[in-house]
């Protein structure tokens, strides 16, 4: 790929390692003005850190970086910004008590080559006013004098993409912008960073969704394990390459679907309705019924219920009213409204909820893998009373480990030292390994890469053809009409329909997502 | 007979010391220091003012006035700085932790002034267990001369020694910093987040070591005005007593708001004599009551705030906890 103008960023022969890990070895990158470029590869695979390596937060242990054709050291973010680089991070860097305005102008010191005073009392309002003419060239929408605790999630990232350009960046680092995003917001980013494009801006963007490679990168580069793989014309690669590219081995790209066997109900929902503290109704007359052997997807733009309707069902929802009926093997039904969680847990209802920060439910950061495994199993059988039983759960944890391949020194580190993909992969692991009979996931799959994904999808399968129910709340609608027999949509609380996984398209269920159909609940 | 007239100034005189400490540990804890030294850097900071103004006063010069005032002030800042330092060292630099650290030094400042103390007592060979600074306490205590002459106008606002009025003034310049400038934009950020300050370019280690020692010298001057305001330049062992806990229970109370501070630190101080001056004759039982009321306030206060529920009035976020760049 010979190009004759001068690249915006190259990147020759970057190294970096973290103890005896080695996250990024000998890579290779050249960005060019006014362009997208995707830096595709799977969780671990070293593409936030050398992002970060550019944004001065790291220092590379070998290789230079030139920015214009010049070498450079980028030793401090400060450093970044004045090459014109910024960075808008996974998680967001932003002080919740301050204003858009005052998160803006943070650590700015200087104006059009002017020191900025420190003693004397900041000038808000011209920063103001400079943060609605970004907005306005750009197409954002930023009220300078909101709060941030007050914003929600797209909101702040439109405050961080603002914040690297109010400091005069050109070139823009996106770390996985849409893992956080509404398809709809998503498709308003991509918007604006067409925008960018247009300007003359270079475009960095992390991902691992190759739906949104295709679609907004000009060039894709592909990292795996630490190593440079290639970069490739987006325009003249597909799907399946740049997959192969990014895992190293053939993946085949659709999930599998096993006939659904031993049909029988196992859960029956019957107007359910749930309401917050507040009174607002967050689950409004929802009835379906799942099925032993079989998957039931939920679908729904995100905030529409999935969450509370998990949790009622867990027991972990106070519930306004309906019945949730599970259906006992010989036929005979128990209500588990009015049960605590731990009575419905142990009739086997499992229940994998992997929230937006991951750690929040289900797992504890201090804890290792061992003992977090440990958290579901030692009531059960094998533990002496008063005593529990660590041997059980270290077997468990070495399973998972190595069954879901989790990139981790050993089953004592602290699960908040792993990535977030395999944290991720030791909690639902965790989840399925407990042999349940009702198995509800949400967002199983949020953050993960390719790999990971499909193990899942296959555990999920595999606890299926067990004749597990399975409840799976997910966000891809490829990947809930290609796993699911039967997809339930979720508008506003509502149940707006259940449609056939195998017959659906997307449309449909798209259409269904954003409107309450009749009352047709098939 | 209860007067105000005689119990405010006696209140605002009490109320600096406490000031001066909620000032000091504010600007640690906006900047994400949890500083538990703070009563002990108040020791320190008195014991060394003391023991700088004893040796002047004792040379054999004449007393001058300036001298007089500049030196204990000059150690009393030496001797909080060099206890900052060591929080800061410890904390920041080699990321101890805050609650153990500020403990220690704690225990450690009370140890350092009464075994000083009890050194120039002993060289003093005075009766009394105390050491008396008289020249070097009317220096300090040197108010308007017209003052005396302005009725109760005079009395309630003019009776002051400018000390009293230099930490008014410390607590208003303070508040206006961290409010509207760039400075306490970028303190304040550094404690709220520091991996944002971070990555906005901001030397967090400089930040918390400026603002950690400014406000360990800007508490440990509180020390000072205790021995030589309050008690008219008398040292005796332990009479400092814990009113460098009630300056940390004030900066909770004053919600990290240094310009609140004043009034409440007036009010704490007002409740922290308020036995001296309510008659309940042989009633000890009663006396021990009133002297609980500034931490009955400090509840309320807090049950108050967490009623409310603003993110405005909550602590700093990252307040206690250390930052390392690369950690996750």
């Amino acid at each position: 790929m010979q190009d004759s103008r001068t690249p915006a960023v190259s990147m020759r022969n970057i190294t970096k390692t973290f103890g005896t890990v080695v996250a990024n070895n000998k890579v290779n990158l050249d960005i060019y003005r006014g362009e997208i470029l995707s830096l595709l590869g799977e969780n671990g695979s070293g593409k936030t850190t050398l992002m970060n390596m550019l944004s001065g937060i790291y220092y590379p242990d070998e290789g230079q970086i030139y920015i214009d054709g010049k070498p450079v050291q980028i030793a401090s973010p400060k450093d970044a910004y004045d090459y014109g680089i910024g960075m808008i991070h996974q998680h967001f860097k932003l002080v919740n008590v301050f204003t858009a305005a005052q998160n803006i102008i943070l650590g700015i010191d200087e104006e059009n080559g002017k020191k900025l005073p420190r003693w004397s009392r900041l000038d808000l309002e011209s920063a103001s006013k400079k943060i609605r003419e970004i907005c306005d060239a750009y197409g954002f929408d930023v009220d300078p004098n909101q709060k941030v605790y007050d914003m929600s999630v797209s909101q702040k990232q439109t405050v961080e993409i603002v914040k690297v350009l109010y400091k005069g960046a050109d070139i823009l680092i996106l770390d996985e912008p849409t893992a956080v995003l509404t398809p709809q917001e998503t498709e308003k980013l991509f918007k604006v960073l067409r925008n960018m494009r247009a300007d003359g801006k270079t475009v960095i963007i992390i991902t691992h969704k190759l739906h949104e490679v295709e679609e907004i990168s000009d060039k894709v580069a592909i990292l795996r394990k630490g190593e440079f793989i290639g970069q490739l014309i987006t325009k003249e690669t597909n799907a399946q390459e740049m997959t192969n590219m990014m895992v190293g081995h053939e993946v085949k790209l659709n999930i599998d679907r096993p006939e659904p066997k031993n049909v029988k109900p196992k859960l029956e929902i019957k107007n359910l309705t749930v309401k917050t503290e507040d009174g607002i109704t967050k689950l409004d007359n929802v009835s379906f019924t799942a099925n032993t052997g079989e998957v039931l997807g939920i679908a729904g733009i995100s905030g529409c219920g999935q969450k509370e309707l998990l949790e009622a069902i867990a027991g972990l929802q106070p519930i306004d009213h309906g019945e949730i009926l599970f259906i006992e093997d010989d036929g005979s039904k128990t209500n588990l409204v009015g049960m605590d969680a731990l009575e419905i847990d142990k009739k086997g209802v499992s229940l994998a909820f992997v929230p937006e920060d991951r750690l929040g439910m289900g797992l504890v950061a201090n804890m290792n893998l061992a003992d977090n495994m440990m958290l579901r199993s030692f009531r059960r059988k094998g533990s002496i009373a008063g005593f529990t039983d660590r041997k059980t759960p270290r077997e468990l944890a070495e399973k998972v480990v190595e069954e879901l391949e989790v990139v981790t020194p050993g089953i004592d580190t602290p699960v908040r030292r792993l990535s977030g993909g395999n944290v991720q992969k030791v909690l639902v692991g965790r989840e399925i390994a407990m042999n349940p009979t009702v198995l509800m996931s949400a967002y199983a799959v949020r953050g993960l890469d390719i790999n990971a994904s499909y193990t899942i999808y296959d555990l999920i399968n595999k606890q299926k053809e067990r004749g597990v129910a399975v409840i799976f709340v997910g966000e891809d609608l490829d990947v809930l009409l290609e796993l699911s027999d039967r997809i339930l949509v979720l508008c506003g609380g509502k149940v707006s329909g259940i449609v056939d996984g195998r017959t659906a398209d997307k449309n449909e269920v798209g259409l269904l997502m954003t409107q309450v159909g009749g009352g047709a609940i098939g | 007979m209860f007067s105000l007239v005689t119990f405010i100034p006696r209140a605002i005189v009490q109320s600096i010391p406490l000031l001066l400490g909620c000032i000091g540990e504010t600007l640690n804890e906006k900047s994400g220091s949890l500083n538990l030294g703070i009563p002990g850097v108040m020791y320190v900071g008195a014991i060394c003012g003391v023991i700088g103004s004893f040796f002047y006063e004792n040379s054999g010069a004449a007393f001058n006035p300036v001298i007089g005032l500049i030196i204990p002030i000059v150690c009393c800042m030496l001797g909080s700085l060099m206890m900052g330092l060591i929080f800061c060292f410890l904390t920041v630099t080699l990321r101890a932790n805050q609650n153990v650290t500020g403990l220690a030094m704690t225990t450690f400042g009370v140890g350092f002034g009464n075994f000083f103390g009890g050194s120039i007592i002993k060289l003093t060979n005075a009766e009394v267990p105390s050491i008396a600074l008289s020249a070097t306490s009317k220096a300090f205590k040197a108010s308007l001369p017209f003052a005396g002459k302005a009725g109760v106008f005079g009395k309630l606002f003019l009776s002051y020694s400018f000390m009293t009025y230099v930490a008014i003034a410390i607590a208003i310049f303070t508040a206006y910093v961290l409010k509207r400038t760039r400075t306490g934009l970028e303190l304040r950020a550094v404690g709220e987040n520091p991996a944002t300050a971070d990555a906005a370019g901001i030397n967090i280690n400089r930040y918390k070591y400026f603002s950690i020692c400014i406000g360990c010298m800007i508490a440990g001057i509180g020390g000072l005005y205790y021995v030589l305001d309050y008690a008219s330049g008398v040292w005796s062992n332990d009479a400092f007593g814990d009113r460098g806990w009630l300056a940390i229970a004030l900066v909770i109370f004053s919600i990290w708001r240094p310009n609140w501070a004043i009034w409440e630190s007036m009010l704490f101080g007002g409740l922290y004599i308020l036995y001296l001056y309510i008659p309940t004759g042989a009633n000890f039982a009663m006396k021990e009551i009133y002297k609980m009321l500034p931490y009955v306030v400090t509840i309320i206060v807090l049950i108050a705030i967490s009623l409310r529920n603003r993110h405005e009035n909550q602590p700093p976020e990252s307040l206690g906890l250390p930052y390392f760049r690369e950690d996750r």
